[in-house]
Formats: C-alpha cells, sequence, structure tokens
C-alpha cells in the first residue's frame, strides 16, 4: 500500500488514483462510519416512532436547511474549481474561488446559529424529546465538522496565496479539498434525513 | 542507545517488572478466592487481592510509562536528558511510596489506613482504582510534575518530532486527568461522572496517544521505514482515538443518573473504539511488511505486532460487545467486563511497555539485541503469555454470558452468589490459564539472565 504518494504532474491522469493523500482517505472512512452509524441509528428509531419524530420535524426551520444545502454544495463546487485552477496554474482565479468557498462555509455556521438560537429560545434542547436529542446531537456534530473545514480551507487559502499549489504540487490542496467534500456529503444525507423526510 | 541519560529508563523497568509479577501473583491469590472464598482469610482478603492485583497493574505501567519517556524522549530531541539525577531520585520516590501503600493496604484494615493516613483532612480514598491513601495520591502527582518538567525540558531543547509530541501529549494529559481523583463529591452521580474522567480519559483517552508514540518509535527503530510515513499514521490514529475515545465516554454513563442523550452518544461513539485499534494492526504489519532493514530485535518486533493484535481484540472487539446501551442494560458490572478488561490492558498497555522494553533493554546493557537463545526464550513467554490470556479472557466471557443469563435475563433469576456457584467451573479454568500466565512471565524473567552470543551495539 503505498502510504505516502507524491506530488503528481497533471499530465499523469491516464490511469485511475486516489487523489490526497491516503491518510486523509483512512479519517474520511471513519468519519463517514461515525455519520452513518448516527443516521441508522436515528432511522431506526424513527421506524418505531414515527408519528412523534413527524410532529416534533414539522418545528423545524426548513427554509434556513435548504439555504445551508445550497451553501454547502456551492462551496464544495467552489472548491473543485479552486483546485482545477491551481492545477492549470491560474493562482488567482485559485485563491478566488477558494475565497468564496471560505465564505459559503463560514455562511453555513452562521446560518446554523440563528437556527440553534431560536431553538435554544423555544426551550428546547436534547432532553425534550428523543427526536430533538437526535436533532442537536447529529447537526451539532456535523456542525464541528464544518468549523474544522472552515479552519482547513482558511489554511488552503493563506497556502494559494503564497503559491505553495500548482501544477508542480496540488498535494495539500487536494487532501483538504477531500475532506470539505466529505463535510458535504454527510449534510447531504442528514438534511433530506432529518428536515425533509416524513 | 545514544545519548547516556537515557540509561535512567533502566531501574523504572526493573521495578515496573517486579511489580508485575506482584500484580499476577495477587492476581492467582483472588482467582482462587473466586471458587475457594476464605482462602487466605482473614491475612489477604478479597477486597484487599484485588486493590493490590489493580494498582500493581497502574503503577507498574506508569513505571514502564515512564522509563520508556525517559528512554524515548532524549532519543527523538537529540539531546541528553536534562537531569537524570532528578529522574533517579524520582525513581527512588515512587518506588518507596508504592511500596509503603502495598504494605499498608496488607498490614491494616483499609478503615485504619484511611485515619492513619489523614484522609479526612482531604477525603479520596474508598473509589475503586483510586483506593491510594490521599498523601500518596499528593506524591504521585509531585513525582509526575517533577518527571514532566524534566522531559518537557528534555522535549524543548531538542528536536520536535510528532512522535516525541504526542508522547508529551499523552504524559500531560496523564497528569491532567489524575487531578480529577481529587474531586471527591457527596453527590454519587457527580463522583462517579468524574471519577470516569480519571479511569476512562486515562486508559481510552491520553494513554492511547502514550502507545501510539511508543509503538511508532519502536517501528521506526525495527523497520527502518519512513519516518515521514509512520507519523502520518500516528496522527490518524491518535485523532481518531481521541475523538472516538473522549465522547466514548458516554458508555459509562448509561444508568449513573446522567442525562439520558448519553446513551445514544456512549453507544455510537464508543462503537467506534475499536477503528483506531483496527488502525494500529494496519499500521503495525503494514509496516513491519515494508522493513528495510532486518532488526537483528525479532522478539521486539514481536511484541509490536502483537500489541496491535491484542490490542484491537482485547479492547475493540471485547470493549464493542457491550458498549452499546441495550446490550450494557444487561451485562453491565458481570464478567465479561472483567473479559474485556483483561485482555485490553494486557493486549494495549502491558503488551506496549514489554515492547519498549524488549527492544531497549538490550541496547541499554550494550547489544543491539540479545542473543538469539535468549530471543527464543522469550518469545516463548510472548505465546505463553499472550495465549493463556486468551484463554482467560474466553473463560471470563463464557462465565459472563452464564452469568448474565442466570442471574439477569431468565425468567426464575438467581441470587448473585447462586449465579456465583453455578459458574465456578469457569473460574477454575481461569485459574488454570492464570498459572500458565504466571509460568509466561518467570520465562519472560528468565530470558533477560540467558546468555549466548550478542551482536554489538
Amino acid at each position: 500500500m503505498d502510504t505516502t504518494i507524491n506530488p503528481r504532474p497533471v499530465s499523469a491522469g491516464v490511469e485511475p488514483h486516489l487523489h490526497g493523500d491516503l491518510a486523509i482517505w483512512f479519517f474520511i472512512i471513519a468519519e463517514l462510519l461515525a455519520f452513518g452509524v448516527f443516521f441508522v441509528a436515528y432511522a431506526v428509531t424513527r421506524a418505531f416512532n414515527v408519528e412523534a419524530f413527524n410532529a416534533a420535524q414539522a418545528g423545524l426551520n426548513l427554509n434556513l436547511g435548504a439555504l445551508n444545502t445550497v451553501l454547502l454544495i456551492s462551496g464544495s463546487w467552489c472548491v473543485v474549481r479552486s483546485v482545477q485552477a491551481a492545477r492549470a496554474d491560474l493562482q488567482v482565479q485559485a485563491v478566488r474561488w477558494m475565497a468564496v468557498a471560505l465564505a459559503c462555509g463560514v455562511g453555513f455556521l452562521i446560518v446554523k446559529v440563528i437556527e440553534y438560537r431560536a431553538k435554544f429560545a423555544a426551550g428546547l434542547t436534547m432532553d425534550t424529546d428523543t427526536f430533538h436529542m437526535f436533532y442537536f446531537s447529529l447537526t451539532f456534530f456535523h456542525f464541528m465538522h464544518v468549523v474544522l473545514g472552515v479552519c482547513v480551507l482558511t489554511i488552503l487559502l493563506f497556502k494559494l496565496r503564497r503559491g505553495a499549489y500548482g501544477s508542480h504540487d496540488v498535494h495539500g490542496l487536494e487532501t483538504g479539498a477531500a475532506y470539505w467534500h466529505m463535510v458535504d456529503l454527510a449534510w447531504i444525507v442528514l438534511f433530506p434525513l432529518v428536515y425533509v423526510m416524513r | 542507545m545514544k545519548y547516556k541519560s537515557q540509561a535512567v529508563a533502566k531501574p523504572y523497568f526493573i521495578a515496573a517488572m517486579g511489580l508485575f509479577v506482584a500484580q499476577i501473583l495477587f492476581g492467582l491469590i483472588m482467582g482462587l478466592q473466586y471458587v475457594i472464598g476464605d482462602f487466605l482469610f482473614p491475612h489477604i482478603p478479597f477486597n484487599v487481592a484485588r486493590m493490590v492485583h489493580t494498582n500493581a497493574l497502574i503503577v507498574w505501567l506508569l513505571m514502564g510509562f515512564m522509563g520508556s519517556a525517559y528512554y524515548l524522549v532524549p532519543e527523538e530531541a537529540e539531546t541528553e536528558l536534562h537531569s537524570p539525577k532528578l529522574a533517579l531520585i524520582l525513581f527512588w520516590i515512587f518506588l518507596v511510596a508504592a511500596a509503603l501503600t502495598v504494605i499498608g493496604y496488607l498490614a491494616v484494615p483499609y478503615a485504619t489506613l484511611a485515619k492513619i493516613t489523614g484522609n479526612d483532612l482531604l477525603p479520596t480514598m474508598g473509589r475503586e482504582f483510586l483506593e491510594q491513601p490521599t498523601i500518596t495520591k499528593i506524591g504521585i502527582v509531585i513525582v509526575a510534575l517533577g518527571f514532566l518538567y524534566n522531559l518537557s525540558m528534555t522535549f524543548l531543547k531538542g528536536r520536535k518530532t510528532a512522535i516525541a509530541s504526542v508522547l508529551m501529549l499523552g504524559l500531560w494529559g496523564l497528569a491532567i486527568f489524575f487531578l480529577f481523583s481529587f474531586y471527591n463529591p457527596h453527590n454519587l452521580v457527580k463522583d462517579k461522572f468524574y471519577w470516569w474522567w480519571v479511569v476512562h480519559l486515562w486508559v481510552e483517552g491520553v494513554w492511547e496517544l502514550i502507545l501510539g508514540a511508543i509503538l511508532a518509535f519502536v517501528l521506526i527503530k525495527v523497520t527502518g521505514v519512513d519516518r515521514e510515513v509512520i507519523e502520518k499514521w500516528l496522527y490518524v490514529i491518535i485523532t481518531l482515538a481521541l475523538v472516538s475515545g473522549m465522547v466514548g465516554t458516554g458508555h459509562h454513563y448509561f444508568w449513573i443518573g446522567a442525562p439520558e442523550f448519553w446513551q445514544w452518544w456512549g453507544s455510537i461513539f464508543s462503537a467506534l473504539e475499536p477503528v483506531p485499534f483496527f488502525a494500529m494492526t494496519l499500521f503495525a504489519f503494514n509496516m513491519v511488511n515494508r522493513r528495510r532493514r532486518e532488526h537483528p530485535n525479532r522478539a521486539a518486533t514481536l511484541w509490536a505486532l502483537g500489541t496491535g493484535v491484542m490490542a484491537f481484540l482485547g479492547a475493540g472487539v471485547w470493549g464493542f460487545l457491550h458498549t452499546l446501551a441495550p446490550v450494557n442494560f444487561y451485562t453491565h458490572g458481570s464478567q465479561i467486563t472483567a473479559a474485556h478488561g483483561h485482555m485490553a490492558f494486557y493486549g494495549a498497555y502491558v503488551m506496549v511497555v514489554l515492547t519498549m522494553i524488549s527492544y531497549a533493554m538490550p541496547l541499554m546493557r550494550g547489544r543491539a539485541a540479545n542473543s538469539n537463545k535468549a530471543q527464543v526464550v522469550e518469545m516463548w513467554a510472548f505465546w505463553l503469555m499472550t495465549v493463556s490470556m486468551v484463554f482467560i479472557t474466553l473463560f471470563l466471557t463464557a462465565a459472563g454470558i452464564l452469568q448474565v443469563w442466570l442471574q439477569r435475563v431468565s425468567d426464575t433469576p438467581l441470587s448473585f452468589m447462586a449465579t456465583q456457584d453455578q459458574i465456578s467451573l469457569f473460574y477454575w479454568m481461569r485459574e488454570a490459564a492464570g498459572l500458565v500466565f504466571l509460568i509466561g512471565v518467570v520465562t519472560y524473567l528468565v530470558s533477560f539472565f540467558i546468555k549466548g552470543e550478542e551482536r554489538a551495539a
């Protein structure tokens, strides 16, 4: 197993290969496993309490959830464009796309805080009922991942500005991007599961 | 050995092995008391034997960690230890305090010991694993502070590697979480809640950092694989261990009066605790397969591989067996817990300390590795201890399943003691496996005295 994937030139794209560092992929698998276990626990518990869950779910703010979905998906797309620009040595574009991605991430966090504030103001906590236990647990667990993701994107942004990535080396950039896509992916499952599905 | 001051590790390792023997002897005594209740009564009652068995384990592992750190940090930092003299003074303080404490346990009733040592002034005694008199606990803090000062100074003046950083983080965490042993609120829920901050956050939190760092260090040495590769794995493993392990504390909060969401958080995150251990096994085998040199110390390599596998089985698989709240509802505090405890402590912490001793001891005695003859004996000891521990675990698991069934699941449940009578056959078999383990320990000690052709360091 190759654990030290060296910086690869862009042209070497004929064979399929793993983008980013192998270590991050182990990490991503473990993270998805954690989310997966949480999702399954939610689904199974819901199956036994469909009505109670539906009633509690009706109180969620679907619009804010949808807005956050748009923000995360757009953020992921911006990261893709940034990586593509960096590979083509278009440093200015790469920096711009990354900055927009970062803004999307920060936007997500702000929207989430607004949503939480409304919930706390309504007196809802993890102890309110099983649905809210899951709602707060899942979204907060994901929230912390977005916080970490925003930190990662910030580092990538600074490194892009310094010209650390380009056709000579996108290894670190792809590694960070892979993590951000994972954060996005987890939300794409979480949102329909917890907010939408009835 | 690259730096003269690394030699201070030697007395720590020797004392650790001495306490290891004591631990096993008391384990055998209490193992027998499970089936012959009045064995050695009133001289060594069961509760005292248990206290010595568990406390000796903790102290010898701490001795082992300290010795390992004194050996590892100077070599990683590429500088002599800040003060070898301080390390030796602390060693004697620690050893004498540990010996006095054990004598206290054995010589007087526990309540008397509490009175003599002034437990009334700052009550901390009487809690499982934290039975030490308050003055001993204060002694531990002083020794730990001196130890951390010594190593941190060494670390700060030298090269800062990932391995040394992770080790230092683990050791500081160990000291900081021990401070919760001084917090002893009247409210039993709070008491238990924070008691786990010492007990759980040690073995499923910061100790895993120490374990990972020591394993990574030995793997670099015996395989010659690039430091970069090994350090990357180390980072992934400790991140997974910390995230799953810290929130996994929740698996102790199911039934003690903590909020109900812990049943979910505890179940889900501790279900992930096997992942870092599995990664560790993959890591160890992967590195050994990719080795760039044939290190003459094959015994150390065997211990390192064994650590990965046994930690995964004992901590990972046997932990998972009873970690989900709906399962734990039945198995809580049964022999299944004991089965897990035995294999996890052996597989993760005993074995990693023995890995380090196996690697470092020959070097401190002036040779790259022991003679072939000595290594063969050491490997015999490895297999005797490991296989007998597997059997101890299997017998206790069988006892536990039967216990849960008879005492808690059955329509006509038996009382605790009536159940114990029903499962005594498994206790006898566990005791027999324990004797084989003792033979393994003796074989291990014998291997240090076997001569033969050695290769120079």
